[in-house]
């Protein structure tokens, strides 16, 4: 489809029936229609019985809106916001684990503090620590440790909610079961 | 009373109505068969392969509006259902197929006859289940058949395990609602978007309609009309639209797309506005994209909010039910007359005459088809297979009644010609119905005409015989230079002595001045007929717009004494058996 939009990154909540196969539906759907998740996290809902999850998509306009409207279309799904226009709140945990000497022990601590990250194991030769945050803290993080040798990074994707009263569903995507009019 | 999983199936499919299933038994669903027993309310239609059974009750779905259902044993049953569901799912087909499967405490440990059914199906079915507790049986086939029925319909698979068909017994109890909380029906449309669209419509001075399958799944045929009539817009139908309007309708174009009808397909390059009507732009139809209708805006009506924008950029995408969206548009339409676009389409027919025939001695496949339609007068049903056959009796046979074309238009299945027909035979048995098939595709599905025969579906066969795989040896004659490999049958049977061998009428026509006995003879039999027509070979499907390719380069058939853009064969006459 001829469409200039430019990529970029849209966060995605969708709520959806906590079922056996739920998930093999969305990833089959993604990687059908040649869509690209960059990050998915889910996990319970406050109802009994749905999950919520947050996807992190890459893509124009046309991408993102046929993402949402084709998770839409899966019976087991029961609403879907693109919310990357909304005020939100995101957060991501991450466990590293480091390389540590005698020498560069201390210089890694600091810098740990300095994120606000903690350390939850510390070995003879390595350390493993965890930080909570927005995904450009981590970035930041994992390009200061990278010198002294990451071992393993463990990143959990982006959870997301959309500030204040409304529950991040009820503005809709764009063009949710409305169509739409371009001029 | 307290029944068993199988008995809560049938009693659950006369609940929804389903009074004809089509399947073959294994190990893993014979359980149900042991209830079907006891259920004559539920005629079960035994075929030769489970192919044949997802694609008549494909069949049976679109002649009938009801919902088709199937069923299959675990493993290989379900597999070779396949290819039916999947063709169901391009075509949004209401269809249920229900699938045995092993025991529960087996399942996952890859035992005899175990296969993943709702994996395989996962990405070609509108929605599947595993049902893993008899007490869900009910409410999984209620839903199964609301799902497959409303919004864009589908397939739905239901899968069940042998023990929760027959095991612990459970109160039946049929469910008063479904329970899918994340399944939406669109109704009407936005009323500021529709006056929008008619707003659009009541400025075109070119307008043109494109009817899709929509429009006979949404019983809108009525509404289209009258608004094609009240605006003055002439319509074109895609390939699974024919049907929606009378052929004879003076403002019915034809088929437009890969080989659709030459004028069809200028009248979309030169319109200023397309009205696409429960269709979705399909490849087939727009070619390339980028050259599709450059003149025009674009109204877009769907039920599926998915189709909207995905292929061709709207200026008005309206999600709903066409039906609905149809009743709030047309009040909104001013009455029109585009007497200079009316004139200029007829005059590009007269330039493009691509739905003629051309005068010939051989027995020309068009020319059969057109005396077909001629002694049928349009009525009845006309079932086809995939290939140029299908091209040519989307060209040249006409329709009178909605629903009565029933082709495999989105995957294209080769073979849906025996089985479809015979679904659609037994759900309309007053009707006639007449299978156009290919040679290749009749001996995909050919060993179901003992299906046709035992259950006394009165399919009428028309073969028409180019001893080859016609449309494939088209594309290698005009993109492959002409190097027929795999293309051409040097062993086919004597389809006559088939038919006798089925105990039913073979009759082979040879000339032009045979066809219409012969049709009239087959109509005039009791049972199912199979008629050879040895047509002339290596015939091209025109006009043709390459894959990908746009009206600019469509070409046209050469007129009378015009070099062919093509020469003969390379192979002998051995080929015809
Ligand atoms: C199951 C399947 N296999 C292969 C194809 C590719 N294909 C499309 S048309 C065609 C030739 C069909 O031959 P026939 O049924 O004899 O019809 P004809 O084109 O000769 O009218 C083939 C092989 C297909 N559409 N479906």
């Amino acid at each position: 489809m001829a469409q200039t939009n430019h990529t970029e990154q849209h966060t995605l909540i969708a709520l959806v029936e906590d079922k056996p196969g739920v998930l093999t539906r969305v990833a089959s759907m993604f990687r059908r229609r040649g869509f690209n998740i960059a990050s998915l996290a889910v996990g319970n809902s406050e109802q009994p019985g749905l999950s919520r999850m947050t996807f992190v998509v890459n893509g124009d306009d046309y991408t993102v809106g046929q993402v949402a409207k084709q998770l839409d279309k899966l019976i087991d799904v029961i609403e879907v916001s693109d919310i990357t226009k909304e005020s939100i709140v995101t957060r991501e945990l991450a466990l590293l684990k480091v390389t540590t000497t005698p020498m560069t022990r201390g210089e890694i601590i600091q810098i740990v503090n300095l994120f606000r990250a903690n350390i939850i194991d510390v070995g003879s030769e390595s350390m493993v620590i965890e930080i909570t945050g927005e995904q450009d803290k981590t970035n930041a993080l994992n390009a200061l440790l990278q010198p002294f040798g990451i071992i393993e990074m463990h990143r959990t994707g982006v959870v997301a909610m959309v500030r204040g009263q409304a529950n991040g569903l009820a503005t809709g995507y764009a063009g949710r079961c409305n169509g739409s009019v371009h001029n | 009373m307290e029944l068993t999983g199988a008995e809560i199936v049938c009693e659950s499919l006369l609940k929804e109505g389903a009074d004809v299933v089509f399947g073959l038994p294994g190990g893993a669903v014979l359980p149900l068969y042991g209830a079907l027993s006891s259920y004559p309310g539920i005629r079960h239609i035994l075929v030769r392969h489970e192919q044949a059974a997802a694609m008549a009750a494909d069949g049976y779905s679109r002649a009938t509006g009801k919902v088709g259902v199937c069923v299959a044993t675990s493993g290989p049953g379900a597999t070779n259902l396949v290819t039916g569901i999947a063709a169901a799912q391009m075509d949004s087909v209401a269809m249920v197929a229900i699938t045995g499967q092993v025991p529960r405490p087996a399942i996952g440990r890859d035992a005899f006859q175990e296969t993943d059914v709702t994996g395989v199906t996962l990405p070609i079915t509108k929605h599947n289940m595993l049902v893993m507790d008899v007490k869900d049986v009910a409410q999984a086939i209620h839903d199964a058949f609301h799902i497959a029925r409303t919004g864009r319909p589908g397939p739905v698979l239901v899968d069940i395990p042998r023990d929760v068909l027959l095991g612990e017994k459970t109160e039946f109890v049929w469910p008063t609602t479904t329970k899918l909380p994340g399944y939406k029906v669109p109704g009407e449309a936005p009323e500021s978007q529709v006056a929008a669209a008619a707003e659009l419509i009541n400025k075109a001075e070119r307008p043109l309609i494109m009817a899709g399958h929509g429009v006979l799944i949404s019983h809108a045929y009525g509404l289209m009309t009258e608004l094609a009539e009240k605006a003055q817009v002439p319509v074109i139908t895609t390939l699974l639209g024919i049907s929606s309007i009378p052929s004879d309708h003076e403002l019915n174009l034809g088929m437009s797309g890969m080989h659709g009808m030459a004028y069809a397909n200028i009248a979309i390059d030169e319109a200023d506005l397309i009205i696409g009507l429960g269709m979705r732009f399909d490849d087939r139809v727009t070619g390339r994209i980028s050259d599709f209708a450059p003149n025009a805006k674009i109204i877009h009506v769907d039920i599926d909010d998915s189709e909207v924008d995905k292929n061709v950029k709207t200026t008005v995408g309206l999600v709903g039910d066409l039906k609905a969206v149809l009743g709030q548009m047309l009040p909104k339409v001013e009455a029109n007359v585009h007497i200079d676009w009316l004139r200029h389409i007829e005059e590009l027919k007269i330039q493009h005459p691509s739905h003629l025939v051309r005068d010939s001695n051989e027995l020309l496949p068009q020319y059969v088809l057109q005396r077909l339609t001629e002694v049928t007068q349009g009525r009845g049903i006309v079932v086809t297979g995939v290939g140029q056959h299908q091209m040519w009796a989307a060209q040249h046979c006409k329709f009178t009644e909605p629903n009565t074309f029933i082709t495999s238009g989105g995957l294209g299945t080769m073979g849906f010609e025996v089985p479809a027909a015979l679904g659609a035979q037994v759900g309309r048995p007053d009707s006639v119905v007449w299978s156009v098939c290919g040679d290749g595709g009749f001996q995909m599905t050919m060993c179901d005409i003992a299906t046709a025969v035992e259950s006394g579906a009165d399919v009428k066969f028309a073969i028409l015989n180019n001893t080859s795989l016609g449309m494939v040896h088209q594309l290698q004659d005009i993109f492959f230079e002409k190097d027929y490999v795999a293309s051409e049958y040097t062993a086919n049977p004597d389809f006559v002595k088939i038919a006798e061998a089925y105990g039913i009428r073979g009759i082979r026509v040879t000339q032009q001045d045979q066809v219409v006995n012969a049709v009239q003879q087959a109509m005039e039999t009791a049972g199912p007929v199979i008629v050879d027509f040895m047509v002339k070979e290596d015939e091209i499907v025109y006009p043709f717009i390459p894959s990908g390719q746009s009206v600019k380069e469509m070409l046209e058939e050469p007129a009378p004494g015009e070099p062919s853009s093509k020469s003969s064969s390379k192979r002998s006459s051995t080929g015809r058996s």
